[in-house]
């Protein structure tokens, strides 16, 4: 059965710098790099020396809390370096590419003759496991636990984002396989949310409930369209997974290969041409954007403006990224820069600019916070990005002084510090929200798990 | 401009970590950021950020409190000199009575908050921008210099620093110093001859609607006079036109709570129009129309400037209307029923004020139960 989801609450960033809907390729790098503090609370053991061979697939290293969840080379070559930092901590995994890739053979399976053991077991086996996250908490889902539902969205309304049509164009039918594939794992429903304005292949996806979507962002984050739909409580598992990602699953039971190749967009003004690029995952950040950015100090960002991480050079694109934005720093003073209706070149949600006038334009960003931080003072506007039935302020308060009680009667469970991203953007006191958000989630996990 | 930043950049080693001055970094900080939206960029959370800032919203606020200001300060001079003047005339004789109160407000105030701000270790929050206006604005002419001095540094220090500053506070300080000062120096806060600029000299009657309608007598003003504000009264408060220019300012920036707005002006209203049900030969105030209960006192300027202040009203959405129903409540049952406060808008929005956190707290309890309901069903 399917629910139309219209969310009210939000707020709609335009950017300079889309990404236009034509397709290029990333020439091959010589190195490919695996961070792991992209896998959000995963501490590795590594199962790779350093000058060891590897194939595309082959395991590099498991998680330390369940070796059952293991981490696969998106390249064949040679492991060229393990780069540790303070405590010898895993900084970086850096592999030598081979010219050509070769591919660890899982076998290509009948579905239908799978059971979810078996299914489980593959997706483990080939490092596929990790584009599999829970909610709460959104970390790698714990393959022991048995989710209520699934949910993809395949919508994306946060600045500059990947079209999702786009980037799934010519891997239907890989994408149907993955979500079949999917369905085994849940006694529940595999829910998928679309955009509610466009006629798509998406709208003809089987065995799934199809929810239309309309609204402002974050009508796109996952975790709204979970709580209109089927809201997390206390103790129960929603796993999700990207429509990228439902791809290489799909593909992986298809043809028997783990390929990690995915599309992306790169956007933001600082970027000359803005346009899709297929890249294989583990390609770093300085050979993605070569000869692509205008020569100023900019911000490279592997995500979206709003949640994604800053990456320097040597970075790989981030593990569950489709996006790279590139922004032009904002380390400049601004003369009598809190002067109501001056310096209409920025954007708010207030009406204390005059770029209310122009709703439509597209906006130059910079990285300048526009202010200082300070007490939170003026009420309403997180609640005016909300659309989870949750109190923002109260939440926040109560996750900084640590109060677990409230955090859990205040719903810490349905949040993920991306549902708080837009209150990041609009707070007048310039609080972190996702910060004090991901640091409330880290508590939640140490103490109730 | 290159100038002036090049000069700031000079100093501002002195004052930072390790430099000669440190100590008084968070004034000198207060100083650059007045002039500069500082170079801060985002180190964590999103990478871009809503141009609004603390300063820009109080800003606004200011401007907002323009109109009512510049009125209030010609209607000081009408007040005692009568028709027949010119504009400027009216206003310069304002003017000169205004001035130093409004310097008194700000110099006092933001000292204060300096030299909190530099013992503290904090930097300088712009929250008292607005209350260093409306302080002045919610007082009698005829107040005495120093019995604002001491009200305001009472407001700032026992209203505010107290709780560790603004964003912090329980209480609207404004509305703290003019508590203070009512309780402490009631005969220059009340009464007939405080309103209107050196009326005992002058020989000017000097009674406001609501002290005429307390004495039991129906009063001679005009609903036009009323509306337009050509009455003695606090400086800022007699204008409900110029209140509401401000409001509708402030609605539309979408800086203040339309909803504290709308529910207090629905609260007063039902109220008012109970006690003209209900009538009564002893009391004039009774009788008065209600809807006119609305164009006098400090109704008007309380609901648009003090009953939204963000951080002590309620701060949930349901919350809001809860919270401003029941200060257009008070404030008419004060003002009706209590023989020793003429004007009931200061009690109702301190009373409100101690009250918001409770009325926030059963909101949010109603949504925890809903969460809790949802699980049960769930497990069921």
């Amino acid at each position: 059965m399917s629910k139309d989801i219209k969310i009210k609450n939000g707020l709609t960033i335009k950017l300079k710098g889309k990404a236009q809907q034509k397709l290029s390729s990333v020439s091959r790098s010589n190195t490919y790099v695996i961070k792991p503090s992209n896998f959000y609370g995963i501490i590795p053991k590594m199962t790779v020396k350093v000058g060891e061979k590897v194939q595309v697939g082959d395991v590099v290293f498991y998680a330390k809390h369940n070796d059952q969840i293991k981490f696969t080379s998106p390249v064949s070559g040679v492991i060229k370096e393990i780069i540790r930092g303070a405590k010898r901590k895993i900084l970086s995994i850096e592999i030598t590419a081979d010219v050509k890739d070769t591919y660890k053979d899982f076998g290509a399976k009948e579905l239908n003759n799978l059971t979810a053991p078996q299914v489980k077991e593959l997706l483990l086996q080939s490092g596929c496991w990790a584009y599999i996250k829970q909610r709460p908490y959104n970390i790698i889902a714990n393959p022991d636990e048995q989710p209520k539902a699934i949910f993809i969205s395949a919508y994306a309304t946060a600045p500059l984002a990947a079209n999702i049509d786009f980037t799934l164009s010519g891997r239907e039918n890989e994408f149907q396989a993955g979500i079949d594939v999917l369905s085994k794992l849940t006694e529940g429903k595999v829910h998928l949310s679309v955009n509610s304005k466009i006629s798509s292949f998406l709208n003809e996806v089987q065995g799934v409930s199809i929810h239309k979507v309309s609204g402002k962002h974050p009508a796109g984050n996952v975790g709204v369209q979970i709580s209109k739909v089927d809201p997390v409580n206390v103790g129960e598992r929603v796993w999700v997974v990207q429509p990228q990602d439902v791809a290489i699953i799909g593909k992986l039971f298809l043809t028997g290969k783990n390929d990690p190749t995915k599309i992306i967009a790169i956007g933001g003004s600082q970027v000359e041409d803005p346009q899709y690029y297929t890249v294989i995952q583990g390609a770093q950040i300085k050979d993605i954007v070569k000869d692509k950015l205008v020569d100023e100090k900019n911000r490279i960002i592997s995500g979206n403006p709003l949640t994604g991480d800053a990456v320097v050079a040597n970075d790989p694109i981030g593990f569950y990224d489709d996006l790279i934005t590139v922004l032009p720093e904002g380390d400049h003073y601004s003369f009598f820069g809190w002067m109501p209706f001056f310096g209409n070149d920025k954007f708010s949600m207030s009406r204390t600019f005059f770029s209310f006038l122009t709703p439509n334009k597209e906006y130059k960003l910079d990285t300048n916070l526009n202010g200082e931080d300070r007490a939170m003072v003026v009420t309403g506007e997180m609640e005016k990005v909300m659309p989870i039935d949750i109190y923002p302020m109260q939440l926040l308060k109560a996750t900084l002084v640590g109060d677990i009680e409230k955090m859990e009667n205040l719903g810490i469970y349905e949040v993920a510090p991306e549902d708080f991203a837009l209150i990041d953007y609009v707070s007048s006191s310039k609080i972190e929200a996702q910060d004090i958000i991901r640091q409330g989630i880290d508590l939640m996990i140490k103490e109730v798990g | 401009m290159k100038f002036l930043r090049k000069q700031i950049d000079k100093v501002k080693p002195l004052f930072e970590k390790g430099g000669k001055y440190e100590k008084f970094g968070p004034a000198f900080g207060g100083f650059e950021t007045f002039l500069y939206v500082p170079n801060h960029t985002t180190k964590k959370g999103a990478h871009i950020r809503d141009g609004v800032d603390l300063k820009r919203v109080m800003m606004i606020v200011v401007l907002a409190l323009l109109p009512a200001l510049i009125f209030g300060t010609w209607n000081i001079g009408y007040q005692n000199m009568g028709e027949g003047h010119s504009f400027w005339e009216y206003f310069s004789f304002g003017g000169i009575r205004i001035l130093p109160m409004i310097i008194i407000s700000y110099g006092v105030g933001l000292g204060i908050e300096f030299v909190y701000a530099i013992f503290r270790g904090h930097s300088v929050n712009e929250g008292y921008l607005v209350t260093g206006l409306l302080i002045p604005l919610i007082m009698p002419i005829d107040m005495p210099l120093w019995m604002l001095t001491v009200s305001v540094v009472f407001a700032v220090i026992i209203g505010k620093e107290a709780f560790g500053g603004t964003g912090m506070n329980i209480l609207n300080p404004a509305l703290v110093a003019r508590a203070f000062a009512l309780f402490s120096y009631a005969p220059f806060m009340s009464g007939n001859t405080v309103w209107v600029a050196d009326s005992v000299a002058d020989g000017v009657s000097g009674e406001t609607v609501l002290g005429t309608l307390g004495a039991n007598n129906m009063p001679s003003t005009s609903v036009y006079d009323m509306f337009m504000g050509f009455m003695p009264g606090s400086i800022g408060e007699t204008s409900v036109l110029m209140i509401l220019l401000g409001a509708a300012f402030l609605l539309f920036t979408g800086i203040a709570s339309w909803r504290i707005m709308l529910s207090s002006l629905i609260g007063a209203s039902l109220m008012g129009f109970i006690f003209n049900l209900i009538g009564s030969e002893t009391n004039a105030l009774f009788n008065f129309p209600w809807w006119q209960h609305l164009l006098v006192g400090g109704f008007a300027f309380g609901i648009v400037f003090m009953a939204t202040d963000p951080v002590t009203a309620a701060q949930t959405t349901k919350g809001k209307w809860i919270y401003g129903f029941l200060i257009g409540v008070f404030a008419i049952l004060i003002r009706v029923i209590n023989p020793t406060l003429p004007e009931g808008m200061m009690m109702a929005i301190l009373l409100m004020n101690v009250f918001a956190p409770t009325i926030d707290h059963y909101v949010i309890e109603s949504n925890i139960k809903k969460r809790k309901k949802r699980l049960q069903k769930v497990k069921a």
